[in-house]
């Protein structure tokens, strides 16, 4: 029998009530403003709109601020405000090699083109606790240098020149969308780089991890790895041309890996493709070898197993919002479920004694 | 008296009015045989009033539109272009096409959709010269008994039914007015 | 009216672009020093919305979607048919109203006077707020330098 019950109503009230109360904090502690937020966490900010996928810092620090800093939480409310959004269209690709780069890193080559740029990095900085910072939040004038004028080349391109790694060939194909479509496998790469650039980074980053450990080990070096604004151009059919529509910052990662050939290539680099929203490059490095080990197939390489190369595995499991969702509703009302579960158990009890106690008078 | 061009005509207050074009639209494929006055927007001719409020209300540029015959001017492409960006692609590839029922031509230049997704097929917006609740009897969800609706080729439309779960679905609109036929409803000619 | 074809795609490009990046409050002090303003009618109101933003796989593979960004369009036309269109980066109304508004005045005889006091300071402040930062990263390029080698 299935006995439909409602309540805590008033309950639910109380808590919400509660919840924005504690949300606040101790009232004589100056409130969050929502400029603080995305000034001062910015790399939370970046984090919530790489996977909440909806670039607006304004929308992400109000997110961040109503979910009390849980960044899934966030994730979550920026999804679900996407979803009322209505679509104009798309973009045309970015161009990130005209990005403005606030860093530009190569772990390959020394003295590439436009150099080593290190800008805001955490790299090479102590991790100490700064217990300045902690009383005050002066900051030192930052020095500037003489900028380069024309855009930062990309690193691969001096290899592709000798012909050492395989090629990019352009195509004006359109992709797939898994928030269009559901997914459908096996996917093809676009599909799979929109399912990692809005996976959880902590997953990403675990499955990177475990490729580096030797589960599909593919010897990744970061060729490139730059930071910076970039334009963002569509084609706006009234119109009859395209005009820039806005600039996001993005992280991109390029990664050269070792390719020992197979039947159909030379030995030559392969690569491995990050990019990202926002300053995000441990995701963007991350993406690049999940993307790498994903290519398997294509490059013709040997399906060792490991979790990296299983395709179906890894997209299904990336979205941190399928997952806390389908995670987290187990610890609501199951009380039908259960009742069943218990009822079974108790039957299965009753027969178990009743066979043990046959038992015990046969004997 | 504001100033005319190719973009006048869309919608006043779009969200709203959306909203309620969405609605009509709705309870007409609820209720097969229906008719429902729908308005809003003012379309270049010969495009109806209906057929240009359900066109704002329905496509983005993510719904492949084909105008078939007479409803294909350079007026109706700009107009529709610049208040919902849909793509235009020809009778195969569209997911809504408009036109009267001798433009828009043989339905198996339609897509019908496919085992595991039936949804992706072809709605077409017929318009007519008359719409009344008279001619096809009509039978199957959404309708009580029977109803009657003015079909423009019964044996074709019988036809798209057999198909079912695959097949169009259809809008009639003439002026302001809407029915609609989707391909779960049974069509059996006037007696 | 004013033929649109006059104007060479080029430019409208140029601004049209300048004020979607704009910062919203720049933009909207420089818009509030511009006293004479067209009347209008609306042929689309303001309406917030997304673009999904495109990558290229390897940066010159094929396009993937990267994810969306926040976009407020409208479109007006003055009382001489002139039309408008204002795209902007983000969700601000007032914002998209005023590039619209823009974007028609400069196919105007206005073109003049809200290019030299509108779009060249924002320009101008952009450019500054730009070179500051490329400055800021040149600071931070690493200057290798070779030590004394060991053999001989």
């Amino acid at each position: 029998m299935y006995v439909a019950v409602k309540g805590g109503e008033k309950a639910i009230e109380n808590a919400h009530a509660w919840l924005a109360e504690e949300r606040r904090g101790a009232t004589d502690v100056a409130e969050l403003s929502l400029a603080q937020i995305r000034e001062q966490l910015s790399l939370a900010v970046n984090r919530v709109m790489a996977e909440g996928s909806l670039y607006d810092p304004d929308l992400a620090a109000l997110a961040i601020k109503q979910a009390r800093g849980d960044l899934i939480e966030a994730i979550f409310l920026i999804r679900a405000y996407r979803t009322t959004l209505p679509r104009f269209g798309h973009s045309n690709p970015v161009e990130t090699g005209e990005m403005a780069c606030d860093r530009r890193i190569s772990a390959t080559f020394k003295d590439a083109p436009g150099g080593q740029v290190l800008g805001p990095t955490f790299d090479y900085t102590h991790r100490l606790l700064d217990f300045k910072l902690a009383a005050d939040g002066d900051v030192p004038k930052v020095p500037e240098g003489s900028a380069r004028q024309e855009p930062t080349p990309h690193i691969t391109e001096f290899l592709k020149d000798e012909g050492l790694i395989q090629d990019e060939p352009t195509s004006d194909d359109t992709p797939g969308d898994l928030t269009r479509e559901p997914m459908e496998f096996p996917a093809n790469r676009p599909l799979r780089l929109q399912s990692l650039t809005r996976g959880d980074e902590g997953f990403v980053l675990g499955m990177a991890y475990s490729t580096q450990r030797g589960y599909a080990r593919n010897h990744a070096f970061v060729g490139e790895l730059r930071i910076g604004k970039v334009a963002v151009e569509m084609d706006i059919p009234e119109l009859g041309f395209a005009i820039d529509i806005g600039e996001v910052e993005l992280t991109e990662c390029e990664t050269v890996n070792q390719f020992k050939g197979s039947k159909t290539e030379p030995p030559q680099f392969t690569r491995g493709y990050g990019l990202v929203f926002g300053q995000s490059e441990r995701k963007a490095i991350a993406m690049a070898l999940v993307d790498r080990a994903l290519r398997w197939k294509e490059l013709g390489e040997d399906n060792l197993g490991a979790p990296a190369q299983d395709e179906e595995f890894v997209l299904s499991h990336a979205d941190n919002i399928q997952a806390t969702g389908f995670l987290e509703h187990i610890k609501l009302p199951h009380y039908v479920d259960f009742q069943s579960e218990l009822e079974l158990v108790r039957k299965l009890r009753r027969e178990a004694d009743a066979r043990i106690t046959s038992k015990e008078v046969a004997e | 008296m504001a100033a005319q061009t190719q973009f006048s005509g869309g919608l006043e207050n779009a969200p709203v009015d959306a909203a309620h074009a969405f609605r009509a639209a709705m309870t007409v494929m609820a209720r097969p045989g229906d008719i429902r006055v729908l308005s809003g927007s003012e379309p270049p001719a010969p495009l109806s009033v209906a057929a240009g409020t359900l066109l704002l209300t329905l496509c983005d540029p993510e719904t492949r539109v084909h105008l078939a015959g007479g409803i294909d001017t350079a007026a109706i492409r700009n107009w529709l272009t610049f208040h919902t960006g849909a793509p235009l692609v020809s009778a195969a590839k569209a997911d809504f096409a408009v036109g009267t029922w001798d433009a828009l031509g043989p339905l198996n230049a339609y897509r019908i959709g496919t085992p595991e997704y039936p949804d992706r097929s072809a709605t077409l917006i017929v318009e007519c010269d008359r719409l009344e609740q008279s001619g096809a009897i009509l039978s199957g969800p959404g309708i009580k008994k029977t109803a009657r609706l003015s079909l423009p080729g019964i044996p074709a439309l019988q036809g798209n039914a057999m198909l079912y779960p695959l097949g169009c679905d259809f809008f009639f609109t003439c002026g302001n007015r809407v029915a609609a036929l989707p391909r779960s409803t049974q069509i059996t000619s006037e007696a | 009216m004013t033929d649109q074809t006059e104007f060479a795609i080029g430019a409208r490009r140029d601004w049209m672009g300048l004020l979607a990046r704009a910062p919203d409050d720049t933009l909207m002090t420089l818009w509030d020093g511009i006293e004479t303003r067209p009347s209008f009618d609306w042929l689309r109101r303001p309406e917030i919305g997304s673009v999904m933003v495109r990558g290229r796989t390897g940066g010159t593979g094929a396009p993937f979607n990267l994810g969306e960004m926040t976009v407020t369009r409208c479109s007006v036309v003055l009382q001489d048919g002139t039309v408008g269109h204002g795209y902007v980066q983000g969700r601000l109304k007032p914002k998209a109203e005023a590039a619209a508004l823009i974007d028609a005045m400069m196919q105007t005889g206005a073109a003049d006077e809200v290019q030299a006091r509108l779009l060249d300071p924002l320009q101008q402040h952009m450019q500054a707020v730009k070179s500051t930062r490329a400055a800021k990263a040149a600071a931070t390029k690493v200057e290798f330098f070779t030590l004394v080698r060991g053999e001989d």
